[in-house]
């Protein structure tokens, strides 16, 4: 018994949900199995594909879309906070965004949906909800905020992809699914708080590139290799918070990194492969030959020098221990062409981990000081956030520092 | 006032609840997904932990229970309450009052006309929801109208309310504040 019944179950769901009527729900559920396609096709369009119709659980003592493997699309949207909204308006603001995440996240429309067929694909929706230091001062809280970054060398930060008190991250392998839940989510937030900003990213699809494979980003890098592997001790000990109001949440930076892709465009292979420490074509380190190989980075080269440049990519980022890397789950992004033809890109760096002074203020420190990369990209813009635990069947995302 | 019924019953729970009432054949078990009978299972956590004195018997007992009960918000003037309500019984129940705190005066609407030049007005008679059916209260359609509200209704707020039903008896529910666009049809009160 499984995925067809259960889908057959969740379509019967949906359908009397938008048919309105008991008389139809019981007309599926009495019909012989083989009319329920046609029934299915006449109220809610054809069957879905297991694409469209797979989900990611939104309970649990994590919040979704952290370990989740990445989804095809991701929008960052960061608000400010009215004046006046108070801790008692932020929890009714949280538990009416919880509850527009559990329904959409399962493939159901939100409470008072007014464009309810978009939600019948959830294509693996995640809603992940971000708290940023303006939100802790409004809930009276303000000794458990996450502290700003301090500025690093190199940045050119701008504040309208900076900073924000409240952060959704929605991701989905399905474009039109996130657009009508980010409108669903943003129709119940406008009350409490404004919109500082929207990033919108895209990564390579799972119809394209096997789950679990490094990704390529708009400087043909693949970029991600040394990720912890969700489930595994070092990504437990890396990513989630161990105790206190955040236990089984996170934190997460996110930059922007704009890239400049005229200037990548006029470095030839060699110096691009220098820069990072790794071959192009596929990830491997200068000084061995799959993705995966270790670095060595005694090895010399013919003129005594190392292959691997003291400033290349892979030796400034360089974390020893396992457990206190970074978790990147980042997203491409393409904001459109200069009249001139070049384009705004680069990569929306999200970087969750346990905590950021401990794991990710020592590598941007020292990428900041040195890194080759660096004449290539640049942080336009940065933002810290808390990342809640996630919450039971019952529970609502931000009640263990809100209630 | 006390919050009583089932109020948060969710959508599969109510399917699988149709299913079973709707039909005894052997393929009525085929249609209860297993993400049915997970959902309904987790239902009861939501459901407030005490019995309504209102409603002289368990929460699981009662008539009528009203799943995804929401209410559109409002400072002041009119507002409508919208939710599925689902009879749990044998026989026909009729609806045939509502109240809130919010506002003094509410009534039982329905949504008339062609598309377009839609008119609302109290609904005759009362709300009937058939044996083991359920019946829609939506923007467009059949609602319960808010004619003057009094204590404002902000997003998200958990506003209480109790249905009257003909034979006397009550049943509470709670409906969350939505911010919402629509349900705005002209009121026509002696139409």
């Amino acid at each position: 018994m499984g995925e067809r019944e259960n889908s057959m179950g969740r379509r019967l769901t949906r359908r009397g949900l938008l048919a309105g009527g008991a008389a139809a729900a019981a007309a599926a559920a009495c019909a012989p199995v083989s009319a329920v396609p046609a029934a299915r096709g006449a109220a809610a369009g054809p069957a879905p594909l297991p694409g469209g119709d797979a989900v990611e659980p939104f309970h649990g003592v994590h919040q979704a879309g952290i370990a989740t493997p990445p989804q095809t699309f991701g929008v960052f949207a960061g608000f400010d906070l009215r004046p006046g909204t108070d801790r008692a308006a932020l929890i009714r603001l949280m538990r009416l965004l919880t509850d527009d995440a559990r329904r959409l996240t399962r493939g159901e429309p939100a409470l008072a949906d007014t464009d309810a067929e978009l939600a019948l694909l959830p294509a693996r929706l995640t809603v992940t909800f971000g708290f940023g230091a303006g939100l802790f001062e409004a809930a009276g809280a303000e000794g458990l905020a996450p502290k700003p970054l301090r500025a690093f060398k190199g940045d050119a930060l701008q504040p309208r992809w900076s900073g924000g008190d409240l952060l959704l991250q929605v991701c989905a392998d399905d474009r039109v699914t996130l657009a009508h839940a980010l409108r669903v989510l943003v129709k119940d937030a406008r009350s409490f708080a404004t919109v500082r900003w929207t990033q919108h990213g895209f990564r390579q699809s799972p119809q394209v590139r096997a789950p679990g494979t490094t990704q390529r980003n708009l400087m043909g890098q693949l970029d991600g290799t040394v990720n912890p592997t969700p489930g595994s001790p070092d990504f437990e000990r890396a990513v989630w918070v161990r105790d206190g109001w955040l236990r089984g949440g996170s934190t997460l930076v996110l930059r922007r990194i704009r890239m400049d892709l005229e200037k990548w465009d006029a470095a030839d292979r060699t110096a691009k492969e220098f820069s990072v420490g790794r071959r192009l074509d596929n990830g491997a380190p200068l000084t061995g030959q799959a993705e995966t190989d270790e670095p060595d980075f005694a090895a010399l080269g013919p003129s005594g020098l190392p292959v691997i440049s003291e400033f290349a990519h892979i030796r400034r980022v360089r974390t020893a221990d396992p457990g206190q890397r970074i978790l990147r789950r980042a997203y491409n992004y393409e904001d459109g062409l200069s009249p001139e033809g070049r384009p705004d890109a680069g990569l929306l760096f999200a970087s969750y981990q346990a905590d950021v002074d401990r794991q990710f203020v020592p590598i941007q420190a020292r990428m900041a000081e040195m890194d080759l990369l660096n004449q290539w990209i640049t942080a336009i813009g940065s933002a810290v956030f808390a990342v809640p635990p996630g919450c039971a069947a019952d529970g609502w995302i931000g009640e263990t520092l809100l209630s | 006032m006390t919050s009583t019924t089932v109020h948060r019953v969710i959508p599969a729970a109510i399917a699988a609840l149709l299913t079973a009432s709707a039909c005894a054949a052997p393929a009525s078990t085929t249609a209860v997904s297993p993400v049915a009978a997970q959902v309904s299972a987790s239902a009861p956590a939501t459901a407030p932990a005490s019995a309504p004195a209102s409603v002289p018997a368990t929460p699981a007992a009662a008539p009528l229970s009203v799943s995804d009960p929401w209410v559109k918000t409002a400072h002041s003037g009119m507002s409508a309450a919208f939710g599925t309500l689902v009879n749990t019984t044998g026989e026909a129940i009729t609806v045939v009052g509502a109240s809130t705190p919010v506002s003094p005066s509410v009534e039982l609407h329905e949504v008339t006309g062609d598309a377009g030049a839609t008119t609302m007005r109290r609904k005759q008679g009362g709300i009937v929801i058939p044996a083991g059916g359920r019946h829609v209260l939506e923007p467009g359609g059949d609602h319960i109208m808010l004619m003057d509200v009094r204590t404002p209704v902000e997003p998200g707020a958990e506003v209480p309310f109790t249905l009257t039903l003909k034979d006397g008896r009550t049943v509470s529910f709670t409906a969350v504040a939505k911010d919402f666009a629509g349900g705005n049809e002209s009121y026509a009160p002696h139409g």
